[in-house]
């Protein structure tokens, strides 16, 4: 399973880099995002930052479905999928491989926003720094969460609606969580509880991938 | 002396998709070891029945066991291990090199990647190695999937139409390629279009129409 | 024959117990001393909500786990899980909207963003979202698949709708009817009211799942007619 899920990571890290459609098109988007955040609050409250959390996982939240759409089109592709589907593979080497990759991505997305939301929304340099390994657990969450989420809405071949529909009220508890440890790191209060629950979101999201993804796969 | 065990054997094969029934009752039986062609107009349901050969579709109803699987019970994942697919649509992932595809299947599958260069070698894409899959000819792209279904060794081979967009030299060389694995044991069922290249190719000619066989030239 | 008994039974013993419980609960039970008749929604509001979150839910993830396991897999394991999640639908609509209604004049709004309220509200998308999963795909065992997956996931967020009142202090009332030491809090008729209330709309659930499951009973029959005529016009192609 682990060998599995390094080949399918690095198979993904691979095309990212080669494409190079997180730099050109996700990363741009995400600024844009937090720009238009920006612009939706107005001058007067936009350089608060007790709206900078919020919109960080909001961006984020975004930029997922952004993510998980292009990994599902990239296998989504009816002979790549027939191809790879005569391979064999161990879904639960392909699901922790598909969420590894989506979560080095979103990490990489991550740092960026964050440091677009201490520029642009002034959210606190110590403050989000000291958030950056809850920010880090949540957005793994949201990577196993979409990854599973990617293949029930039909991998690349259903609806571009039905994801939004099916993964936003999964995302919306890690939202929440992420938003509260955020804020909680910028106002100095207790982040044990919301890294408890984003541990166990994390944890709940991979168990349930490797046991379930091969069902989906079937599908 | 009792006869061989097919390879595949199907009993009124229904496959339905979205309601409309993409094989309407096929019975077949194809031993191992032997080179089919299935033929047929445009809809009549010849890659609808490779891909259930390959277990990439659902069985709706009847009944079919391929390469020792049952298509209703068994395990599919189990017989696509079985069976080598190689359609008309692109088959790997176009970011990639052909190298980088290539070893992609050896180590999913656990092959040694030296074997990547003996079978590149094979399909006469050596000097292509490096070049992404996206920006291969239709033809070389058809080279690649055989390279891949070279490195699995599957049982069963289903070609989809392997003959498109193919000048003669293309033709001449899959034949060659085709000639080449059904010596080596394995069973091949390739679909065309063209009736004249099916008779010069295969003593087996298997003509479907309505998602059903219409005929069938021994 | 005990099935076909409490079969023909189910209807009327749900009228009787919902009748009942209008009438216990509007006229009997005597108004609360600090809520006065606003407590009435006590005998509706709590009977919804065990419905929706644990009965119908419930149903519908038991079901969705029977059709994954090969066993017990089976088109009725998938029905009950289809119908039981559009009836928990309904009531967790209704658990919201009464729980509104109760909340205007307690809490000053109709809406707040409580850990029970919000929990409730990702649980309803959830069960709209298992609804669209289901309408957007025509291959039945690919839909039953799919559904049944995405009904498990849904399933982690019950016990965190109800652990919520504890986890986070917020505006939504803890246990209604026993306290930590197991004494009740509600008490004479108000109580086995509201206990008639449970069984009521438990009633209800498995009436509603019954002619909800017959309707999909028909719907299926009828798709498997129209398959018949399919299969006999794509034969037609191949005959000249």
């Amino acid at each position: 399973m682990i060998r599995i899920a390094l080949l399918v990571a690095g198979k993904d890290l691979r095309i990212e880099r080669r494409s190079r459609v997180l730099l050109w098109q996700v990363l741009p988007f995400a600024v844009m995002a937090l720009v238009l955040c920006g612009l939706a609050l107005g001058p007067n409250h936009a350089g608060r930052s007790s709206a900078g959390p919020g919109l960080f996982y909001l961006v984020m939240l975004l930029v997922t479905l952004l993510m998980i759409n292009r990994s599902q089109v990239i296998e989504g592709a009816r002979g790549t999928r027939t191809s790879v589907a005569t391979l064999g593979l161990d879904p639960a080497g392909v699901f922790l491989g598909k969420a590894l990759a989506l979560a080095v991505e979103l990490w990489l997305t991550g740092v960026v926003v964050l440091a677009g939301a201490v520029l642009l929304l002034h959210t606190a340099l110590v403050g989000s720094a000291e958030a950056l390994p809850s920010v880090l657990v949540i957005l793994a969450a949201l990577a196993a969460a979409g990854t599973l989420y990617g293949a029930l809405s039909g991998g690349g071949q259903g609806p571009a609606t039905l994801l939004p529909v099916l993964s936003f009220p999964a995302f919306a508890p890690l939202l929440i969580a992420g938003e509260r440890s955020y804020s909680d790191a910028l106002h100095g209060g207790a982040l044990w509880q919301w890294w408890v629950i984003s541990l166990v979101a994390l944890v709940a999201y991979v168990a349930i991938g490797i046991l379930l993804y091969g069902v989906l796969e079937e599908s | 002396m009792s006869s061989p065990t097919p390879v595949v054997a199907l009993r009124d094969a229904v496959v339905l998709e979205d309601g409309y029934p993409l094989l309407s009752g096929v019975t077949l039986d194809l031993d191992a070891g032997t080179l089919s062609v299935v033929t047929g107009a445009n809809g009549a349901g010849k890659t609808s029945l490779l891909r259930l050969l390959g277990g990439l579709t659902t069985l709706s109803s009847g009944s079919g066991v391929v390469s020792g699987v049952d298509l209703r019970t068994g395990d599919l994942r189990q017989l696509r291990r079985r069976v080598g697919w190689l359609g008309h649509e692109g088959s790997f992932y176009d970011d990639l090199t052909v190298r980088e595809n290539l070893t992609f299947a050896a180590k999913a599958l656990g092959r040694p990647v030296e074997e990547i260069a003996r079978v590149l070698d094979r399909v006469g894409l050596a000097n292509r190695v490096n070049i992404q899959a996206k920006r291969l000819s239709a033809g070389q792209r058809r080279r690649l999937g055989l390279a891949w279904l070279l490195l699995r060794r599957p049982e069963v081979w289903l070609l989809d139409e392997p003959y498109a967009s193919l000048d003669d030299e293309g033709r001449t060389f899959f034949d060659g390629l085709i000639g080449d694995v059904v010596a080596s044991g394995a069973s091949v069922v390739v679909s065309a279009h063209d009736p004249l290249r099916s008779r010069a190719l295969s003593p087996r000619t298997i003509i479907m129409a309505g998602g059903r066989i219409a005929g069938d030239l021994s | 024959m005990i099935i076909k008994l409490s079969q023909r039974l189910l209807g009327p013993v749900t009228l009787v117990s919902l009748a009942l419980t209008l009438w216990l609960g509007l006229w009997v039970t005597p108004p609360d001393k600090v809520q006065g008749n606003l407590v009435r929604l006590l005998y509706v509001h709590p009977g919804i909500a065990w419905v929706a979150l644990y009965v119908s839910f419930g149903t519908s993830v038991i079901a969705s786990c029977l059709y994954l396991w090969k066993r017990t897999r089976s088109v009725v394991m998938d029905r009950v899980a289809h119908c039981a999640m559009e009836v928990s639908a309904i009531f967790l609509a209704l658990t919201l909207v009464t729980g509104s209604i109760w909340g205007r004049p307690t809490w000053g709004v109709w809406w707040a963003w409580d850990a029970r309220l919000t929990s409730t509200a990702i649980l309803l998308v959830f069960a709209l979202g298992y609804l669209a999963l289901r309408r957007a795909n025509d291959d039945p065992e690919l839909c039953a698949r799919r559904s049944a997956v995405f009904a498990i996931i849904a399933a982690i967020n019950v016990p965190i709708d109800h652990f919520s009142v504890d986890w986070w202090h917020t505006l939504h009332q803890g246990a209604t009817v026993f306290n930590e030491d197991g004494n009740f809090l509600v008490h004479g008729s108000m109580l086995w009211t509201l206990f008639l209330s449970l069984f009521a709309f438990t009633m209800l659930f498995f009436w509603l799942l019954r002619e909800r499951y017959r309707l999909e009973v028909r719907r299926d029959a009828a798709y498997a007619a129209t398959l018949d005529e399919a299969l006999d016009q794509r034969r037609r192609e191949g005959v000249h």
